[in-house]
């Protein structure tokens, strides 16, 4: 397939007016890495990977693809290629000709472009589903239909915006997989829009956190979860208590606190009071309230908790070591 | 219980509207059929089964072959004014729809400016024809400005009270017909399917013919199915605006009315209903209609 190519964004801007979307970013997307851009809505992640695709103008800074600057070039021209939120089908289209569509506007010819379909089709196991319409196959099925779609122009990246959040929980995981072991064959870079952290972490070379236009943090989804950069990073993505401690603040992991009864010591410990207790299977969801008036969560393996259970409205000292706790910028 | 009362509440639902149909359409029409088959003199109607009416519509029809008859001429010129008037609707509705659904992007806009399409309707069919007088007529606004340019040296006679006034005016009255529903058809229309187009390299041309044309088909052939059957009936729009000139389907019913010929007339009316029908059959072909209701 198409050879794999390397995305720099330089000091990227995208103003509506006096609104700035996205704020002057700078990254740099090694040639086949799965980069998933995460934040809440509004964060400027889907204007990010528009403007990648060139379906919004860039109102500052350049977008380099490889050696080229593609920053104003049209979308066709890029190499980049997308997948829409909800596939955007052609819902008049078979799903040969949907697959084909960007072939035929190219003027290649029907045998050809059928032949390439049918082995796009046959990549992500629709191949039999080639005569039915779009309405007549279900969301997942729908998904990998764009998906071939997407990439018979054989781009450098594909850009996936929010691929997942149309599918339900269940076949969420399995899509999820799919795009992984799909970019992994491939050999292509994958940038994927999500606000979901979990997606992000399994799927990600690249986590990019971005918040109000900013990029707060890029790394490795184990560098961005061990090391937050920031009390936002912290708190989106999970996992995270948000400790003001002697002064500082600090960012422990809610499997990395432990309870103790309220007459224990510790230096680097917070007195609080059990609030709720979950049960979640093979750990304890422990909601905790500080004394200092913090809200608290302990994840507690279930033989640990059992060992020593607590009751709501119980005194306890939550503790952690002190090299768990990683002070935030 | 509930399963057996089911068909009985829904058939009472669609009572009313069965009625109604049955009452004010199936009935006359069987009548119009049932009289298109009874005989007639100068002054009354002869209840008895002939085919009378039919063969004096198509007197002579088969003597004059290869050459055309009255009624087989008449048809041919009606047929290919509602050709002209559909091509003409359907190019400049699907425009002014196309204008209203992809680059007017604010609700209130929309509907201001669809209520501007109906400005046509706000006064009735005699007025608004009188009205073409004084814009087309010998001594006209356009003759008199194309004389005063300088473009024309003697006023132009075909702009009135010819093919081209009617044309003109259906054409001004019926774009609403095709607009309203093509409009419906677009505005439903997914817009990431255009980006999706142009993502997939396709220009600007090649999103019109491979995405909005087949979407928009259903709007297409609604509109068309409106503007055929009214102009292939119209007689007084043809009438006036053709200064009683013109030949049409609509204005030989009119004439053997006249003539109090009613077998006649109603035989007529069941031809022109035919061809109509036959319009419609084929191009519904092209859509499932049902679908998109």
């Amino acid at each position: 397939m198409a050879v794999a190519a390397s995305l720099e964004l330089v000091q990227l801007t995208k103003r509506y007016g006096p609104t700035v979307a996205v704020d002057g970013i700078n990254l740099h997307i090694r040639a086949g890495t799965y980069c998933c851009l995460l934040g809440p809505s509004g964060c400027g992640k889907t204007t990010t990977l528009r403007m990648i695709a060139g379906h919004e103008a860039a109102s500052d800074g350049d977008i380099l693809l490889g050696a080229s600057n593609v920053t104003d070039l049209a979308p066709a021209r890029r190499g980049t290629a997308m997948m829409f939120q909800s596939y955007a089908l052609f819902p008049h289209l078979t799903v040969r000709d949907n697959v084909a569509f960007a072939l035929k506007m190219r003027g290649v010819d029907k045998a050809t472009r059928h032949a390439k379909a049918h082995a796009l089709l046959d990549l992500v196991a629709m191949d039999p589903y080639a005569d039915r319409l779009p309405a007549q196959l279900s969301g997942g099925q729908q998904q990998r239909v764009a998906l071939a779609r997407a990439l018979i122009t054989e781009p450098q990246i594909l850009l996936l915006d929010e691929p997942l959040s149309a599918l339900d929980p269940f076949l969420r995981i399995r899509m999820r997989t799919e795009l992984r072991r799909l970019q992994r064959t491939l050999g292509i870079t994958f940038i994927h829009v999500t606000h979901s952290q979990e997606e992000a972490m399994a799927l990600s070379d690249l986590v990019v956190v971005m918040n109000g236009g900013r990029i707060e943090q890029a790394g490795p989804p184990r560098a961005v979860f061990n090391q937050p950069s920031s009390e936002f990073v912290a708190r989106f993505i999970g996992g995270h208590n948000v400790i003001t401690h002697q002064g500082r603040q600090i960012a422990v992991r809610t499997d990395r606190l432990a309870l103790h009864p309220a007459s224990a010591t510790s230096a680097s410990a917070l007195r609080c009071t059990v609030t709720e207790v979950e049960y979640q299977g093979s750990f304890v969801q422990v909601a905790l309230a500080s004394d200092t008036g913090a809200e608290l969560t302990a994840q507690i393996p279930e033989a640990t908790f059992d060992a020593a259970p607590y009751a709501i409205g119980a005194a306890v000292l939550a503790s952690w070591d002190a090299t768990a706790a990683h002070p935030l910028g | 219980m509930k399963s057996h009362l089911t068909p009985l509440i829904a058939w009472l639902q669609a009572g009313p509207m069965m009625l109604v149909f049955a009452l004010f359409f199936l009935l006359p029409l069987a009548f119009v059929v049932t009289v298109s088959f009874w005989d007639y003199n100068e002054y009354e109607m002869i209840p008895s089964f002939t085919t009378r009416g039919y063969a004096d519509t198509f007197e002579g029809c088969l003597a004059e072959l290869p050459g055309l008859c009255t009624i087989l001429k008449t048809y041919l010129e009606t047929v290919k004014l509602c050709f002209l008037v559909w091509l003409l609707t359907l190019l400049i509705g699907f425009t002014v729809a196309y204008f209203l659904a992809f680059h007017v992007h604010s609700k209130t806009w929309q509907i201001v400016l669809s209520l501007l399409c109906t400005i046509p309707f706000w006064t009735s069919n005699v007025i608004r024809m009188i009205a073409w007088i004084p814009l087309l007529g010998r001594n006209g606004l356009v003759n008199r400005g194309l004389l005063g340019l300088g473009a024309i040296d003697a006023p132009l006679e075909w702009l009135l009270f010819s093919e081209f006034a009617v044309v003109l005016a259906l054409v001004h009255l019926f774009t609403f017909f095709m607009v309203v529903p093509i409009f419906n058809s677009m505005i439903r229309i997914d817009r990431r399917l255009v980006e999706a187009a142009y993502d997939a390299g396709a220009t600007g041309w090649q999103t019109l013919c491979n995405v909005i044309i087949p979407l928009a088909k259903p709007g297409i052939v609604i509109g068309s199915i409106f503007v055929i059957t009214i102009v292939m009936g119209d007689f007084i729009t043809i009438g006036v605006m053709g200064g009683q000139q013109i030949a049409s389907a609509g204005k030989m019913i009119e004439v053997r009315l006249n003539a109090l010929q009613f077998p006649a007339a109603a035989a007529n009316a069941v031809i022109l209903l035919g061809v109509t029908f036959l319009i419609i059959t084929a191009l519904s072909r092209l859509v499932d209609i049902r679908k998109e209701l």
